[in-house]
């Protein structure tokens, strides 16, 4: 994290490289009206321009995928700690870019134009917009936008919150970060794009999730095999029973879920319950089975 | 493959959705319109925008129907001055929103000095911005309505191949095709316009600017109209090439003017747009032309 340096620094690092991301991508025209959008929104003298100039983003930009380089992203990870671009569109980071450019070094005022901009924002406005979290100034004057969007029916909405996206696991509090967990999994999402999830394991999710686990079962419906990821450590002697009978009677992703789970549990009976199944045990150790590979 | 240029989804359900993905909809046209209660103020209204922008262009994706808006002040809500005072002011900025194909639906209802006022007034705005329009003609005096209409489109310098009528019928045919506009049909199982009648009107006037749509909406209504239009027309020895004008091309043609909204939308999704927004249709992806018997079997 950068949170050394005054965010005006922040800000206009951040900016400079969004704007080399899109000047690599861009027509000249297109880079132009960028140009000349982020020029008017950074006066302050137009303030409904924002709203326009994000709207208007994707007919000006097109919505080509970013595909950045491994270059590209390392920079991008120097300029914001956690900083995941990999499915972004050129129109989602030039509405990113915009919406920097309205900082004038007052927190309040950017959180408030933010609030404002969300609030009759289309879908792929909100999603671009989400995505932006990470790299806004005043984390904790947008925290509600964050808490907004993961409480949205719109899973793609959700997801610009939930996955590669360093915000929530920064700035969540445990209540707010295990709602959104349970409800990656209860609205069939996948937690392995969930930035910081081992680290934010805690007593209360595990529990939440067990609970799931069970009113899944008890109408004979699946578990997702990543549930078991953040119950692992916190799992007790029922956890790893029921954990056992996935290893031997699961598919093979509910399987691999398993025996993931089994290894990070410090029970000894989850290390025994592993050792009989010589297969996964060793798929586990040297690394061909991890919780980003299960399906 | 079909398009209902006029189909409030906001108030249909899933099975709707489902059905007409099944039929070979692939896309809609969502116009704002009057839900059946009066809005009581502009809040109501901004959230009602958003929200046929947001969550029900999410929900059509996942059936796989690609859905667009017209954003406006409807009619009977321009009643209301200080709520269409507030809704003038909000309207630009939804107006260049990304999906927006048009401002509509808008027009005469009861005729009134303030239906007037601010008929008028989205006019210019869509002449500002370059948008197609959607209009609403009043069931009630419709024929004197539709042509006021008319005029008054013309009086404020728009031109009609960017413009349509909507719920045109036997009497305001005539003036709606000489004058150069694109008449629209809602076809209705009780009111407006049946699918035979409008096979009767795509014989009798041939199908350029002619437009079928369903209206589908919280009343009596049948979001299948469009392609069961369709069959009937087959069924009723229309030129397939026709058929396909009424059903599909013609909306594509004069909403497609906007710049929002493209065949390859839903043949060739940008790799953003089916990550996120649009699940693929499935009748599109199986490579199949869309089967009648698919549509009869759901209505039976």
């Amino acid at each position: 994290m950068s949170a050394h340096h005054p965010p005006e620094r922040d800000v206009s690092l951040r900016m400079s490289v969004l704007r080399t991301w899109l000047a690599k991508r861009l027509s000249p025209d297109a880079l132009a009206w960028l140009d000349g959008q982020i020029a008017i929104i950074e006066t302050g003298d137009r303030p409904l321009q924002l709203g326009v100039a994000i709207s208007l983003a994707p007919r000006k930009i097109g919505k080509a995928d970013l595909n950045l380089s491994r270059e590209e992203h390392e920079r991008g990870g120097a300029a914001r700690y956690g900083l995941d671009a990999t499915d972004w569109s050129t129109d989602q980071a030039a509405r990113i870019l915009l919406a920097l450019a309205s900082f004038r070094g007052d927190d309040v005022a950017f959180a408030a134009g933010l609030e404002r901009t969300l609030a009759t924002a289309e879908i792929g406005e909100q999603i671009a917009l989400l995505r932006g979290l990470p790299l806004f100034p005043a984390p904790g004057l947008i925290l509600p936008r964050a808490i907004e969007g993961v409480r949205s029916a719109m899973q793609p909405i959700f997801e610009a919150v939930a996955h590669r996206n360093p915000y929530p696991s920064e700035h969540f509090s445990d209540a707010q970060w295990n709602q959104m967990v349970v409800k990656t999994l209860f609205i069939g999402s996948r937690l392995a794009p969930i930035q910081g999830l081992d680290g934010r394991r805690n007593a209360e999710l595990a529990k939440m999730l067990i609970d799931y686990a069970a009113e899944r079962r008890a109408a004979g419906r699946t578990i997702s095999p990543e549930l078991w990821r953040c119950v692992a450590p916190l799992a007790s002697e029922a956890e790893v029973a029921a954990l056992v009978a996935i290893l031997r009677d699961g598919t093979d992703a509910e399987r691999a879920g398993a025996a993931l789970a089994l290894a990070e549990c410090p029970l000894p009976s989850a290390r025994s319950a592993l050792a009989s199944s010589p297969d996964f045990a060793a798929a586990v150790s040297d690394g061909r089975i991890t919780w980003n590979t299960i399906p | 493959m079909f398009i209902d240029p006029h189909a409030h989804m906001i108030s249909r359900t899933t099975d709707d959705y489902e059905a007409m993905a099944k039929a070979g909809v692939v896309a809609v046209i969502e116009p704002a319109f009057w839900i059946g209660q009066a809005r009581t103020n502009v809040g109501s209204y901004k959230d009602y925008l958003s929200h046929i922008l947001g969550f029900e262009r999410f929900r059509a994706g996942q059936f796989g129907v690609r859905h667009y808006c017209c954003v406006g002040l409807n009619s009977k809500e321009a009643n209301n001055e200080a709520l269409a005072e507030g809704v003038m002011e909000i309207l630009p900025g939804f107006a260049t929103k990304e999906g927006v194909v048009a401002i509509g639906e808008i027009g005469y209802d009861e005729q009134t000095a303030l239906e007037d006022k601010y008929f008028r007034l989205q006019l210019d705005l869509a002449r500002e911005l370059d948008l197609p329009v959607m209009i609403h003609t009043p069931h009630r005096d419709k024929k004197r309505g539709a042509s006021r209409s008319m005029d008054v489109i013309l009086e404020h310098k728009l031109d009609p191949s960017r413009v349509v009528i909507d719920h045109v019928n036997e009497e305001t045919i005539q003036e709606v095709k000489d004058r150069g506009f694109w008449a629209a049909f809602s076809i209705y199982p009780h009111s407006k316009m049946t699918a035979e009648r409008m096979v009767a009107l795509v014989k009798g006037f041939g199908a350029e600017r002619l437009i079928v749509d369903s209206a589908c909406d919280w009343g009596v209504s049948d979001p299948l109209s469009v392609p069961k239009t369709a069959a009937l027309m087959a069924e009723q020895g229309l030129a397939e090439e026709d058929v396909r004008l009424v059903t599909y091309a013609n909306a594509l043609a004069v909403y497609g003017k906007s710049g929002q909204m493209a065949e390859a939308d839903w043949l060739a999704p940008p790799p953003i747009d089916q990550r996120t927004l649009y699940q693929g249709n499935t009748v599109l992806r199986g490579g199949q032309a869309p089967r009648v018997a698919d549509i009869d079997a759901k209505l039976d």
